[in-house]
């Protein structure tokens, strides 16, 4: 199987976010592989392991995502591909992203495409299914289980906390969700092995790709940071009086009724 | 490692040496992989030991054994291990940095270093073909564990004095054992432990025991202070049957064997020492940013602030100090060949030149954790005397970093014994330079260091350098071969030996990080620096004159005390204010940072 993952260097869940001058501040930051493209890494290799072929993982990025990439290959990937939009732009959007990875995947055969259910940092859950709109391909989003038999791919999804089985084939792009596996940790022989895999790094060029072909189609008008919360509030009294007093409050205060 | 001119320094020649910042490895100097195995390690230690915490300190040890396997899958066993035996022989810096990780781990850590550590390395270092491939590749994966039985119940620093004996039986396949061997840890679980014993009374020499040879059985557990998460227990040995095979080294030399393993053991829980002293500020900070009395959180208050900067500033010099170590393990490695790295006896006798270093690394890393784990309860007030705050914990289990591997009485000792020894066999030219000393400050003047940045420090440090050799130079002139009966004097030495150890790598740590990126991306190394060189060099001061005064009297004493003098005279950085500064960026960080 030609096993594809399409892999995202986030912020670490640990780092507070601190916002100056109207951007997120990255200095010092500790980054990691997306979570729940960890997922989809650990899936990758599982499904190698278990149908043959090889594992690609392919993030669209800047030179310090080698270090993510790197994670991905000790933890048993086989091949790497950095796709630097460094030097060639200065912001991108969800379609950037996906415009980039249609002409990568242009003379790719892959089986599969694995990726995470979203990113933890912007959220917008597009990059996948928007993809494989793109390749013409199956999308199954969410999924926590998948098994492949030949052509024939069964999964089970996450809907809201329900489970969806559905039947597919390849070639197909999956989205990963929490609970389909439980991702390994790179192991040591693993980390000394990465090393020596092949990690190839692109640019626009290399893919025939003008920086205007890849203009992102949204703007982000401000960043700002959610309200902080505030402190909660115990009603008193007898419990007529305080559901009243409840209800007045979600109508004048909370506005939510 | 790197492939540059690289100086290799002689063990202790610091004292004497002037050393570049680009000659020592830093933690700035990790590569990616050496990076990436230590999160390997930590997030390992996060997800899957420390949950299991509870279980481990109520003595369920079939957790560790399931533990130390899975670490074994992982490769976190076999980093000094050889890779025909089935180990990765990964260099030192790598295997140091497993064993600060394993520290979040609490007496876990101490599991997992006596079976990686001194029970599997004298195999390493020591064995000979056979059980080698015996015995590492299941140590390697964690299949067989292993435990190191040296201290007996009349002999703990005295190893000597062991009694446990050894003969061999009549038909000569066998050795006999009879003996206890006491305080053993892992002894619940371990398969292969490395013991001591005299042959016919008098040769001293290691032997690799199985669990279930004939003889072989352990006591019953120890109630301890603290590391609970650990096991132990006494190993005794009743007519125990030992094939002659399992001889370790050479009959007779089983001290070469327990005194190298000893120096890795020191310089090992140095790095546990600062990787627990991070754990234990990260807490201090957060639980002081939390807390709020008189409506203010704690950690607002200059004097919890104080705190706070000085344990981040002696973690900071003490850090540089045992990672400087390891870096000079690794260059002089760098000189092996392929054959020689292969043997052994070579790293340990690389480990063996740097003794001192391992000692003062013990020394001063041990009593590092003490002093953060002492000002984590603290800082936690009544909550951090009880038992559902993680510092409680860190406290206990401290206490016995500085009692074992060789109490840090008997470690202070080591250090100047062995640089008179290196003195007198003319591999440091201590004697020489102590007397070009006498002459120099007869006619020195007091100098004012510059204003440019780490000058002041570099001037305290080589002044420092000055200082303990004129103590130690004329201890050694006025005791002679009695000097050793002056142990307050030789502990005064090696305090001053250590200090300027922990200075001066400080100081070139922050010089080397700052030649590379400049002064403004290293501010917080700076301030360590400062405080860290301030207050060392305080209380080199303060030995020194101890020990003159005891050592002199009179004119001559009152000759002494002016150099002291000429050499001490600074103005001091004011470290109350570069304190406050250090502690502002811990509270915002909520953790130590460099």
């Amino acid at each position: 199987m030609n096993i594809f993952v399409l892999l995202k260097r986030t912020f670490d869940t640990e780092e507070k976010i601190v916002i100056k001058n109207g951007q997120i501040e990255d200095d010092g930051a500790e980054y990691i592989i997306n979570p729940y493209d960890e997922y989809a890494v650990e899936e990758a290799i599982n499904l190698r392991d278990e149908h043959g072929g090889e594992v690609t993982v392919v993030t669209v990025g800047e030179e310090d995502s080698e270090k993510q990439l790197r994670t991905a290959l000790a933890m048993g990937a086989d091949k790497s591909v950095l796709i630097n939009t460094e030097d060639d732009l200065e912001e991108g959007d969800q379609y950037t992203t996906v415009k980039i990875l249609e002409a990568f995947f242009a003379d790719k055969e892959a089986d599969i495409i694995l990726a995470g259910n979203v990113a933890i940092d912007e959220a917008s859950g597009q990059v996948g299914p928007r993809l494989a709109e793109r390749l013409d391909i199956p999308c199954i989003t969410t999924i926590t289980d998948i098994k492949v038999d030949g052509e024939n791919v069964n999964i089970e999804r996450d809907v809201e906390g329900d489970v969806e089985k559905i039947e597919t084939s390849l070639p197909l792009l999956v989205t990963c969700q929490q609970g389909l596996n439980e991702p390994r940790y790179p192991s040591l022989p693993g980390i000394m092995k990465a090393k020596k895999k092949p990690l190839e790094e692109l640019e626009l060029d290399d893919l025939d790709l003008e920086e205007d072909d890849v203009e992102q189609k949204s703007r982000t008008t401000e960043i700002f940071l959610p309200p902080e919360k505030e402190a909660g509030k115990v009603l008193e009294g007898e419990s007529d009086e305080q559901v009243k007093e409840l209800v007045s409050l979600l109508k004048t205060e909370a506005k939510v009724l | 490692m790197g492939d540059t001119k690289e100086k290799v320094f002689k063990g202790g020649g610091f004292l004497i040496e002037d050393v570049e910042a680009e000659d020592i490895i830093t933690p700035e100097d990790f590569t990616e992989e050496h990076k990436m195995i230590a999160k390997t390690t930590e997030d390992f230690v996060l997800g899957e030991v420390v949950p299991k915490i509870d279980n481990l300190e109520n003595h369920e040890f079939e957790h560790s054994v399931k533990l130390l396997k899975q670490a074994g899958e992982l490769g976190l066993l076999g980093a000094d291990v050889p890779e025909e035996y089935g180990g990765l022989a990964l260099d030192k810096i790598s295997s140091s940095l497993i064993t600060e990780k394993f520290s979040r781990a609490g007496g876990f850590s101490v599991t997992h270093g006596a079976h990686v550590g001194i029970g599997s390395l004298p195999i390493v270092f020591f064995g000979n073909d056979q059980q080698k491939e015996k015995y590492l590749p299941v140590l390697a994966t964690g299949e067989k564990l292993a435990a190191y039985a040296l201290t007996e119940p009349g002999s703990g620093s005295d190893a000597l004095g062991a009694k446990t004996t050894a003969k061999l039986n009549e038909a000569g396949t066998h050795y006999i054992l009879n003996g206890e061997k006491q305080w053993i840890t892992n002894s619940a679980f371990a398969d292969v432990f490395v013991v001591y014993a005299k042959i016919d009374g008098d040769k001293f020499t290691a032997f690799i025991i199985e669990r279930d040879y004939p003889g072989v059985s352990t006591g019953p557990e120890e109630k301890k202070m603290g590391i609970k998460s650990s096991s132990t227990r006494t190993l005794i040995l009743e007519d125990a049957e030992v094939p002659v095979e399992n001889v370790l080294g050479e009959i007779g030399r089983g001290h070469v064997i327990a005194f190298n393993i000893l120096n890795v053991g020191r310089y090992k829980l140095a790095i546990g020492g600062v990787g627990s002293s991070k754990r234990a500020l990260e807490l201090s900070i957060k639980y002081a940013n939390e807390r709020k009395q008189f409506k203010t959180s704690i950690s607002s208050f200059p004097l919890i602030q104080e705190k706070l900067a000085s344990v981040a500033a002696n973690t900071y010099a003490n850090e540089s100090a045992v990672y400087r170590t390891v870096g000079l393990f690794e260059q002089s490695m760098g000189d092996l060949s392929n054959e020689d790295l292969k043997d052994g006896q070579a790293v340990a006798d690389i480990i063996a030149e740097y003794a001192i270093e391992c000692s003062l690394n013990k020394v001063f890393g041990t009593e590092l954790l003490d002093f953060a784990a002492d000002e984590a309860v603290q800082i936690h007030g009544g909550y951090g005397f009880m038992q559902e705050y993680e510092v409680e914990r860190i406290y206990r289990d401290s206490r016995i970093n500085r009692i074992f591997e060789g109490t840090n009485e008997i470690n202070r000792m080591i250090v100047p014994g062995t640089l008179m020894k290196k003195a007198m066999k003319g591999e440091l030219p201590l004697l020489q330079k102590a007397e070009a000393l006498q002459e120099e400050i007869m006619t020195m003047m007091p100098e004012e260091p510059g204003l440019a940045t780490l000058e002041q420090e570099t001037y305290l440090l080589k002044n420092a350098k000055k200082i303990a050799l004129l103590g130690a130079g004329l201890s050694a002139q006025k005791y002679g071969e009695k000097l050793e009966n002056e142990q307050e004097i030789l502990v005064n030495i090696a305090d001053m030996v250590g200090e300027i150890y922990n200075m001066e790598s400080a100081v070139l740590r922050t010089k080397k990080a700052i030649n590379k990126d400049g002064e403004a991306a290293h501010q917080q190394k700076l301030l360590y620096t400062q405080v860290y060189v301030q207050e060392a060099f305080n209380r080199i001061e303060s030995h020194a004159k101890e020990t003159l005064i005891a050592a002199e009297s009179g004119d001559s004493l009152r000759m002494m005390l002016g150099a002291l003098r000429k050499l001490t005279r600074h103005t001091p950085t004011n470290v109350i204010a570069k304190k406050r500064e250090i502690a502002a960026s811990l509270i915002k960080e909520q953790k130590y940072i460099v």
